[in-house]
């Protein structure tokens, strides 16, 4: 009986609600202010995609059309030669082989320095996060204040510890130092991280196993993905994009990309060939953006994630 | 026989003194709850017992293992945690699994005590659920099957029912209950629910303060508390307290209050012998009140009603008492009957009433 009501009652409201009034709401009309706005984000906008065509399409041009002058206009012929040629052939001091070797040197670059320095900052973030560490709090200041040394100011006993362990000039001279010099701000954002895991599952794995690595990798660390993401392209950036390590520690034989884009463009003779620059300011700049696009979304996720709930 | 013993417990946190030469000890088999005001020591209490918190002074016995420096996981207990602490990136049957990883058990038999834990705590069809996919209700089974998988002797449970609601806090009160029965395991029980304290408990230690102000079992606390803290912290409504004076003559032990009332207390199981005009405090258990008596009474007077509420099977009458509220335990029939400001004779039946010294807030 009153389920047969309730019925009744809610097929009237279904009526009542289709046969309601309908009030159209106005179209909000484009104001004075809003055209301000959009006028000042599009001048914005072309304040950074001007510069960006001109790249572009002149990388693509023949050096003929480029000595034309004409900046802005496209390109006659669309030629891949110019990256070709930055890529493969083009000349940086005595040697002519193109962008490839800094490129292929920056990617050995890339990965041991990027496994050495998350490595280390995950695990002491880690134990100075969850685990009772003696002198954590000084430690940690320690760090925070080490994360504020400028480079330059210790670049030159680096140098000298670099020699004195062999490693100056070489690929895995640049890779530690990169690992080196961003251990105190990883660890410290590690630790935050770590510091929001609740307590009481941290004491639960503690009198489960108690043992300091197999907590670690079966709960710590699956429980890391968001902020390994924010680390991997934190690192990845700053590495790729690094010149003065590059050109400090990395000799004559071990150059990143950026320091070989550098020479590419510095020391050329004759004509300054535009299209070949732009090619390979393009071809390095490239890696980084590739990443951005495809882990981006994540990177933003993993930003504004903040505790983990139990 | 796991036997659990604290022996002249101290806790300090740099200057504060949080737990100060406390003794306690329980039987194989025991329930024992922890119960008390928040911070009055007693989930520090159940941590130095886990190995989660270091003891600055004493010893903790196990049967006959001295735990005080063993490390958690080799202290032979499990334990359930308020917000059931499972691991949010494992499946259950992964946090069963991993409350077995200190032990360095074979294949089949992790697998054979999973699939009994599972079975105990009806979780078989959760098994391959992560944590975030279950109720509350279901987590907190899930936490209590991580406990019991270890096969442990002792195990220890920190307010693992103040994050359920009402329903489904008396339902895994009563599972509980019937865990400790069937298991015949020992249990250390933190809560500042006096319900779950008095339905689930073999033995109570009543703690404030870092100080344990009563041990014993349920109906002891209840019947006969050692102090006014307890006598005021368990029971509810609270058990009236108000001052009196004695009057000791004739053989006649009165309770005299300061409206004139007279409360007889000859039968009261002194320690030591009363003295006439000694101060005390009487306490009145809410439900030891009448409306109307039938058998022998120890004090009977007039007083108005302020007001009525009902909690379903139960009522509560409160009256205006020397300025204070008396709160007493009616049927709810003649609860409906009462109005406000009407003045009813009311009855305190012979032979219940608590004293306690003014002095010293101690029992008598």
């Amino acid at each position: 009986m009153t389920d047969l009501t309730a019925t009744q009652k809610a097929l009237g409201a279904e009526v009542a609600v289709r046969s309601a009034p309908y009030f159209p709401r106005k179209k909000k009309a484009i104001t004075g202010r809003s055209i301000a706005v959009l006028a000042f984000l599009a001048i914005c906008a072309l304040f950074f995609c001007i510069p960006l065509y001109v790249v572009i399409t002149t990388s693509f041009k023949t050096m003929d059309q480029i000595r034309e002058g004409a900046m802005f206009a496209l390109p006659n012929v669309w030629t891949l030669e110019a990256w070709d040629h930055a890529w493969n052939t083009a000349c940086s001091g005595t040697r002519c082989e193109g962008l490839k070797v800094g490129f292929w040197n920056s990617v050995s670059i890339l990965i041991p320095s990027l496994a050495l320095s998350i490595g280390l900052s995950i695990v002491t973030g880690y134990a100075l996060a969850l685990w009772n560490v003696k002198w954590a709090g000084p430690f940690l200041f320690v760090l925070f204040i080490c994360a504020f040394v400028p480079f330059q100011i210790i670049m030159f006993p680096l140098i000298s510890m670099t020699a004195t362990l062999k490693v100056y000039g070489s690929i895995w001279g640049v890779a530690i130092i990169h690992a080196v010099l961003a251990m105190p701000v990883l660890t410290l954002i590690f630790r935050n991280y770590y510091k929001d895991i609740p307590q009481e599952i941290m004491s639960a794995a503690i009198m489960d196993s108690g043992s300091f690595w197999k907590i670690f990798f079966e709960i710590i660390l699956p429980m890391s993905g968001n902020i390994l993401i924010v680390v991997l392209i934190l690192q990845i950036t700053s590495i790729w994009n690094d010149y003065l390590i590059g050109v400090t520690f990395g000799g004559l034989g071990a150059q990143p990309m950026t320091v070989n884009l550098a020479n590419l463009i510095t020391i050329s003779t004759g004509t300054v060939r535009y299209n070949d620059n732009m090619a390979a300011a393009l071809l390095t700049a490239i890696p980084p953006l590739v990443i951005y696009f495809f882990v981006g979304k994540l990177f933003v996720q993993g930003i504004t994630a903040g505790a983990i709930k139990g | 026989m796991p036997r659990v013993s604290f022996e002249h417990i101290t806790k300090t946190y740099g200057l504060l003194k949080v737990l100060d030469d406390l003794n306690l000890s329980i039987d194989d088999g025991d329930f024992l709850v922890l119960l008390g005001p928040s911070g009055c020591g007693k989930t520090t209490l159940l941590n130095l017992l886990a190995g989660l918190l270091d003891v600055t002074d004493g010893r903790i016995m196990i049967g006959e293992r001295d735990v005080t420096d063993l490390d958690p996981k080799d202290r032979g207990l499990a334990m359930v945690f308020q917000s059931y602490a499972l691991y949010p990136t494992k499946t259950v049957h992964g946090n069963l699994r991993f409350g077995l990883s200190a032990s360095k058990l074979p294949r089949e038999e992790i697998e054979k005590r999973i699939a009994w834990a599972a079975k105990l705590l009806q979780i078989e069809p959760l098994l391959n659920r992560k944590p975030g996919q279950l109720s509350g209700g279901q987590r907190q089974r899930v936490a209590i099957g991580r406990a019991l998988v270890k096969n442990v002797s002792v195990f220890l449970f920190d307010e693992p029912l103040s994050n359920l609601d009402a329903k489904l806090r008396t339902e895994m009160r009563l599972e509980i209950k019937k865990l400790h029965d069937q298991l015949k395991s020992t249990i250390v029980y933190v809560t500042h629910d006096q319900i779950e304290a008095m339905t689930m408990a073999t033995k109570i230690a009543v703690m404030n303060g870092g100080v344990i102000q009563q041990f014993g079992t349920p109906d002891e606390i209840y019947e006969r508390p050692a102090n006014l803290f307890v006598a005021g912290f368990i029971g509810s409504p609270a058990m009236n307290l108000r001052k009196a004076k004695l009057s000791v003559a004739a053989g006649k032990v009165e309770a005299v209050f300061a409206s004139g009332v007279r409360l007889d207390v000859s039968d009261y199981p002194f320690a030591s012998p009363p003295r006439d005009g000694d101060e005390v405090i009487a306490g009145l258990r809410p439900e030891h009140f009448v409306l109307t008596a039938t058998g022998p009474v120890a004090a009977s007077f007039t007083v108005p009603v302020q007001y009525a509420e009902r909690t379903g099977p139960d009522a509560s009458a409160y009256f205006k008492f020397e300025d204070e509220l008396l709160a007493l335990r009616v049927e709810p029939g003649a609860a409906a009957k009462l109005t406000p400001g009407q003045s009813i004779a009311v009855s305190y039946l012979k032979g219940k009433a608590n004293l306690f010294d003014a002095r010293t807030g101690q029992r008598m």
